[in-house]
């Protein structure tokens, strides 16, 4: 017998016993099924954080969880707007070199900056990007319940683009934000599934960030020490 | 490692009782929890019906328990089905033998690590360094206790026991790095130091918070974005987890990870909440070129098949019940002993490591039920240190427990003995104050930290007799 046939003989004997459901003790609730109403998606729906009820307030809610997690967001007017707010950032930071891949929304916001380009689009040398001063990218979705950003390999220029520069700036499209986690779930799993699922997806959730050191807060752990939206 | 193992209850009882005397180490627990019960219950208040999600959580994981070997297929089907390559091991020794495997076929001298609980289980940092392998730990409070040359403290807060003096001198002493007293720029050290190590390893090695079976996903949560680059720099990337993580389904994430970093942090969510569905698939720009997924039983299915307890597999680590504890709080994370801490350690490790041997942490308890009450996926937590209580007697009964036991129920079957032994107890009670606190004193080990009341001058039975003969 191999060791997974093991593992799986022990899982098989020991779920001969039925556990009673959580809140009921034994001899109470002995069924397999959870209710409809109890499924995890619509249970989050129901009970998490209120998100707002129009695009008006989760943009609200965006903006004033994005400021609690130190999240820099700009609503830009048109993309050239947000072209100008990039170079604006560019000369306030001292940019001397970005990273970015190749992206309807990145590229000619990229385009427009006078600095040398690391384009990660083909490969690229790992000790390059970490010299970079900011990684751009696009995303797939922005969530307002927790002020996040979701972003695959794809949407994000790969694995390293969003996590190795020292400022990630993700320029995003105003339809892309969602209220709640729920729905940012249900639109991954349209674009990507059942079976297009790139090898990394990720939520980020303000700039990087430790308490490992007495519980008091620091930006910039390993990932990037800043984070800035730019919403057109 | 033989000696822990040796004496766990002596261990535990004399570091006990020298951190519960230490006033600066209580003063920085609570300094550091308080600061976490209000933004978890702050941010707990946002939910809409905070009891309604936790009871969803509980019975999505009984559920997804429910049918584990069906769900860890599934899982396997899918990543494989992209590449990923799937290892089962029972024991320890078998996680540490694929794992050096691994290492030996890629030739691999350089490691990272993101946080990975259950490698402490298997002991494999210690394994690796002995086979001489340049191991690091990359998460910031992971990397202080690495250098410290201790375990973690907490499982999410690893070194929250230090003072930022402590941190300083052991980086002035490990990297030669100035003193400073700043938390910025001690973190920064630890950034500089690090981030080429990222970049120069061979091998990145994670752990895993839920492994989701109808996608074949892993999903790693973290704040400082070092699992995310161990993930993304090295060749090759082994991933080391428990069998009993799984999520049935990837929308289930939708609920565990606010809740997972509410219980956890007090996060709405934790900063990077990543998943993996394979390693670097053909049109992709990085990522390791091979992904081993290692599942680790190590006595998992021992508690599964403990259907009383078996909700303790629930577990989605996010530390509440030691954070909410007044005994981790007086006694301190080291204390345990274990890989586990509080107390869901207390619950799951004598299943783990043997019931004899570590039954002494469900007895360090108050049964005040904090830990059950807090806990998201609704574990019944201060029960299971009383069905471990029982379970240890049953297994095996104490000799002199026994004859004590027999001896007050002789005594309390004979009425005329009884109240002699009352009228007996009235003379000699004052008496125990000359011996209290000394090693004549035979009870000391109860009269050490606690007072026996007066005994009574008259006894109800007494006072009866004296008002029916009026």
């Amino acid at each position: 017998m191999t060791e997974r046939e093991k593992i799986f003989t022990r899982i098989r004997d020991a779920l001969k016993t039925q556990a009673p459901m959580p809140g009921h003790h034994d001899g109470a609730g002995k069924t397999h099924a959870i209710s409809e109403a109890r499924n995890a998606i619509a249970g989050a729906k129901q009970w998490l954080p209120d998100p707002g009820a129009d695009s008006a307030e989760w943009l609200a809610q965006f903006e004033k969880l994005s400021a609690e997690l130190k999240t820099t967001v700009h609503i830009c007017a048109s993309e050239a707007d947000a072209h100008a707010k990039l170079r604006e950032i560019a000369v306030a930071d001292g940019w001397k070199s970005v990273a970015a891949h190749q992206h309807p929304l990145v590229s000619p916001a990229v385009a427009a900056l006078p600095l040398p380009l690391l384009d990660t689009t083909n490969g690229y040398d790992a000790n390059a990007m970490a010299k970079c001063d900011v990684g751009i990218t696009a995303c797939d979705a922005l969530v307002a319940q927790t002020g996040s950003i979701f972003l695959t390999n794809r949407t994000g220029g790969g694995r390293a683009l969003s996590v190795l520069p020292p400022h990630h700036v993700v320029i995003a499209h105003r339809e892309q934000l969602v209220p709640d986690l729920p729905s940012a779930f249900e639109l991954m799993t349209r674009i990507y599934g059942p079976a297009n699922w790139p090898s990394m997806s990720t939520l980020i959730t303000g700039p990087s960030r430790t308490g490992d050191i007495e519980r008091i807060l620091v930006l910039g752990a390993h990932g990037p020490r800043k984070l800035t939206v730019l919403l057109v | 490692m033989s000696e822990t193992i040796a004496a766990p209850r002596a261990q535990f009882f004399q570091d006990a009782d020298r951190i519960t005397h230490d006033l600066e180490h209580r003063r920085r627990i609570q300094a550091a929890m308080g600061k976490y019960y209000i933004s978890r219950y702050s941010r707990q208040a946002l939910f809409r019906d905070w009891q309604e999600a936790r009871q969803t959580a509980a019975e999505t994981k009984w559920a997804a328990l429910n049918e584990l070997d069906k769900h860890l297929e599934n899982f396997e089907r899918n990543a494989t089905a992209r590449g990923t390559q799937v290892h089962w091991t029972s024991t320890s020794e078998q996680a540490r033998a694929v794992i050096v495997d691994i290492i030996r076929r890629h030739n691999a001298r350089r490691i990272v690590k993101s946080k990975v609980m259950t490698s402490e289980e298997i002991h494999l940092n210690q394994l690796l360094v002995e086979l001489g392998y340049d191991v690091i730990e990359s998460d910031l409070g992971e990397y202080i206790q690495q250098l410290k040359g201790e375990p973690p403290y907490h499982f999410v807060f690893p070194c929250m026991h230090l003072s930022r003096e402590e941190i300083s001198d052991l980086f002035e002493n490990h990297l030669g790095t100035a003193q400073t007293h700043d938390p910025e720029e001690l973190t920064m050290i630890a950034r500089r130091v690090l981030r080429q190590k990222y970049i120069d390893a061979d091998i990145g090695i994670t752990g895993a918070n839920f492994v989701v079976a109808d996608t074949g996903m892993i999903s790693i949560t973290e704040n400082e974005g070092n699992a995310r680059l161990t993930a993304a720099l090295p060749r090759v990337m082994i991933t080391l987890v428990g069998i009993e993580k799984v999520l049935p389904k990837f929308s289930d994430l939708a609920l565990f990870l606010p809740m997972l970093a509410t219980a956890g942090t007090g996060q709405p969510l934790t900063g990077y909440n990543t998943m993996y569905a394979g390693p670097r698939q053909p049109d992709e720009t990085d990522g390791p070129v091979e992904w081993h997924v290692v599942f680790l039983d190590n006595n998992r299915t021992t508690l599964l098949a403990d259907p009383q307890q078996r909700d303790a597999l629930h577990c989605i680590r996010c530390g509440a019940c030691l954070n909410v504890c007044p005994i981790f709080k007086n006694v301190g994370g080291l204390s345990y002993g274990t890989t586990y801490q509080g107390p869901i350690g207390s619950v799951i490790t004598p299943h783990f490591r043997g019931l004899q041997d570590w039954k002494h942490l469900s007895g360090a308890s108050s049964l005040c039920g904090a830990c059950t009450e807090t806990c998201p996926v609704k574990i019944d937590l201060h029960h299971h240190l009383l069905h471990n209580r029982r379970n240890a007697v049953e297994e095996k009964r104490g000799f002199l427990e026994g004859m004590l036991w027999r001896g007050f129920t002789f005594l309390m079957n004979r009425p005329k003995l009884f109240s002699l032994s009352i009228k007996m107890g009235r003379i000699f009670q004052p008496l125990h104050a000359l011996v209290k606190d000394t090693f004549l004193d035979p009870a000391r080990a109860w009269t050490k930290s606690r007072e026996l009341p007066e005994i009574a001058h008259e006894s109800f039975r007494d006072y009866w007799k004296r008002r029916q003969t009026k």
